[in-house]
């Protein structure tokens, strides 16, 4: 159960090697001890992780989970919620790939919306049966501000964030009144292994930083918030910017 | 009756879940439920005063109060009520028969049900126990369906463990009380205002066994050489040659019901440090330095916030937090560095009642032991993590528990060195519930 300060006794990370998955298992073992399940693709990567968060005082269970395989989520899922309650799960995978090739070769832009949008959807579905069942539980959905108004330089990323996104805020409202809530998560540039590389957007934060921000929405009963707090005021603005201006605008 | 969900808290207004609630007609439905509750289980419900999570099952059944029963009182003083009975109901029951309850929380709005399996206690427990050792006898529906009477003297175990029990053992379906006569529905009530936390400490301490009822409160904000600055408040039933006026033309007058209510809760807390501030100044300016023989009512000396229906509301969005240790009463220095941790605490605003408990109740998992028990209501944010980790620490080192009818976040880990009887209270329950029908959001977080 997650107690009254919003802290959880178990937690799914899907997509358990990201960054900001990690971070926000050690933001939730800073005052408390939860389980962790890391979902993700079996290997070296997989294994560290698992042993950084073990070295924490955590109890870890690493599950494999390929996030394209989305006949395999609603069995995966139910398999970890039958020895134990999900009390958060974050929907942490999610691939960038390069802007351009994304939408002009074929392979590369159906995989991104498969990743990024389908098996969102796929394992979305399969945890609010859960979490209705339980009649609790938050579901963190880690969207972006790239879908919040697509822009040119990344519109197939920035468009399967803002189906991902829709979907989950809906989701959230489908859930009203079943116990269970969604948290739906709009971070900016964040530096990750993601985003290595590339330079970084004004308004840039870490994956600490969006943990924090996330312990802290989760226990507050948020169901949107932004990070930093700032991109919402940015974002609002430029939603509202006229086309043939925002084609213009560097960014 | 349907299979909707629910979405249930408990008074603090933390945690929610969704259950799904059903009525019940008596001990032959609840064994029914019970049979039918399915692998989230169910927990029966009173009057949703527990602060936490005891009255919620995420996922199963929420059983509700079955409505008021009364039965007239024996010659002896007893009276057989359901466990749907709320103490306002029995108070002004019983208060026209010249009897009364003796023991009473600091609200009326609880059920008997809820009473026993929380073992709550009030301002007499240093003189009267707390309410387990005020029932002859109760009715239980165990997990498999059986109805059976337990009490002190009959199947004690069974009755001790379900004292304090939390609604784990079985659902309580009936209970008889004893009762105390009374003159008058008044109190005869001693006021005093102390300087420090030594000097209410040596008070209560030195002359608490003058008085059936006694309680403290502590200005919070108070710091350095008048920390645990306090109104200490003490009393008696009053007899009829003490009122005067309208309370002598009726001097069995009942408790009524709220006549103030907070209709919503505001978008933030309306209880903040300069509100609270303010509040504990005027509270401690008005007391009297010793006032004697001044006549209150029943509810302006036990039940001051039942005039204000969902008071709780007034914390705003996230609802509060109730803090209440106890600790041996020879380990005042926890007090002490709590109070001093809380007045130093710059984000929070607490509120602070002081008691003095008697000897210890016998129920396995009751709160009560002979000592200190200090209780702080403060509204709920995240950064109070940090701070009551702390203090359970301390309380857990002195030899003190946590209160688990208050209690919305206490680490699990702390509950076998807090309360010894876990072990024992956790084999009863496999023996008496193989399959898990009783379960609730506390059961599961505390792995009761």
């Amino acid at each position: 159960m997650i107690n009254a300060l919003g802290q959880p006794q178990t937690v799914l990370l899907l997509g358990g090697t990201s960054d900001i998955a990690l971070a926000l298992a050690r933001a939730w073992a800073r005052n408390g001890s939860p389980e962790v399940i890391l979902a993700a693709r079996p290997g070296e990567r997989r294994d560290r992780a698992a042993a950084g968060l073990a070295d924490l005082g955590l109890r870890v269970e690493a599950v494999d989970f390929e996030a394209e395989a989305t006949g395999d989520h609603p069995a995966l899922i139910e398999s970890i919620a039958a020895s134990r309650d999900i009390d958060v799960a974050v929907i942490a995978f999610g691939v960038l790939g390069d802007e351009e090739q994304s939408w002009q070769d074929h392979e590369t832009a159906a995989r991104l919306a498969e990743v990024n949008y389908v098996a969102p959807v796929s394992v979305g579905v399969c945890l609010a049966q859960v979490m209705r069942r339980q009649g609790h539980g938050v579901i963190v959905a880690l969207s972006s501000v790239a879908g919040e108004r697509v822009r040119r330089s990344n519109f197939a990323y920035g468009a399967s964030k803002a189906g991902m996104d829709g979907f989950f805020l809906g989701l959230g409202e489908a859930l009203r009144g079943s116990g269970a809530r969604v948290l739906v998560v709009r971070p900016g540039f964040v530096h990750t292994k993601m985003t290595e590389g590339r330079e970084a957007a004004p308004l840039s934060v870490t994956a600490e930083q969006v943990a924090d921000a996330v312990t802290t929405a989760v226990a507050k009963g948020d169901d949107l918030i932004w990070v930093p707090k700032a991109m919402r005021g940015v974002m609002s603005g430029l939603r509202h910017v006229p086309r043939p201006l925002f084609r213009k605008l560097p960014i | 009756m349907s299979d909707e969900s629910e979405v249930l808290t408990g008074w603090g207004r933390t945690a929610p879940s969704a259950g799904r609630v059903r009525r019940h007609a008596g001990p032959d439905a609840v064994a029914d439920l019970l049979r039918d509750a399915g692998p989230r289980g169910l927990i029966a419900r009173g009057l949703g005063r527990s602060y936490g999570d005891p009255a919620q099952n995420a996922g199963g059944v929420v059983l509700d109060p079955l409505p008021s029963i009364i039965d007239e009182p024996a010659a002896d003083g007893t009276v057989r009520v359901s466990a749907g009975t709320s103490l306002h109901d029995l108070m002004r029951f019983l208060l026209p028969r010249g009897r009364f309850v003796p023991v009473t929380p600091g609200t009326r709005y609880v059920t008997i049900g809820g009473a026993i399996a929380c073992d709550v206690h009030g301002k007499s427990h240093h003189v009267t126990g707390s309410f387990g050792d005020q029932v002859v006898s109760l009715d239980l529906v165990l997990p498999d369906g059986t109805l059976r009477t337990v009490g002190p003297v009959h199947d004690p175990e069974l009755y001790w463990a379900t004292v304090g029990g939390m609604g784990l053992t079985g659902v309580i379906v009936s209970a008889v009380l004893r009762t105390i006569a009374v003159e008058t529905g008044y109190l005869d009530v001693t006021t005093q205002r102390l300087p420090d936390l030594d000097a209410v400490l040596a008070e209560m301490a030195g002359s608490d066994d003058d008085f059936t009822y006694s309680v403290a409160w502590i200005d919070t904000e108070a710091k350095g050489s008048s920390l645990g600055r306090s109104v200490l408040s003490r009393g008696e039933h009053a007899t009829l040659d003490q009122l005067a006026g309208a309370a002598a033309a009726h001097p069995l007058a009942v408790p009524t019901a709220p006549r103030l209510t907070v209709p919503f809760a505001p978008p933030f807390s309306l209880v903040t440090r300069p509100t609270v501030r303010a509040f504990n100044e005027a509270w401690f300016r008005r007391a009297p330095q010793f006032r004697a023989g001044e006549i209150q009512s029943v509810s302006a000396f036990f039940h001051p916030l039942d005039g204000v229906a969902h008071w709780n509301r007034l914390y705003g969005p996230h609802g509060l937090l109730q803090y209440q240790f106890v600790v041996p009463e020879d380990r005042a220095d926890v007090v002490r560095r709590i109070l001093e941790e809380v007045a130093a605490d710059k984000h929070t605003t607490f509120l602070a009642v002081l008691k003095r408990f008697g000897p210890g109740s016998s129920g396995w998992l009751s709160f009560p032991t002979a000592g200190w028990t200090l209780a702080i209501d403060a509204p709920t944010r995240p950064g109070l993590v940090g701070l009551l980790a702390h203090l359970d620490e301390q309380v857990a080192e002195a030899g003190g528990r946590i209160y688990l009818a208050k209690d919305a976040r206490l680490r699990p880990e702390l509950m076998s060195t807090m309360y010894p009887r876990l072990a024992e209270f956790r084999e009863l329950r496999e023996r008496l519930d193989p399959h898990h029908r009783l379960q609730s959001d506390l059961s599961r977080r505390l792995a009761l």
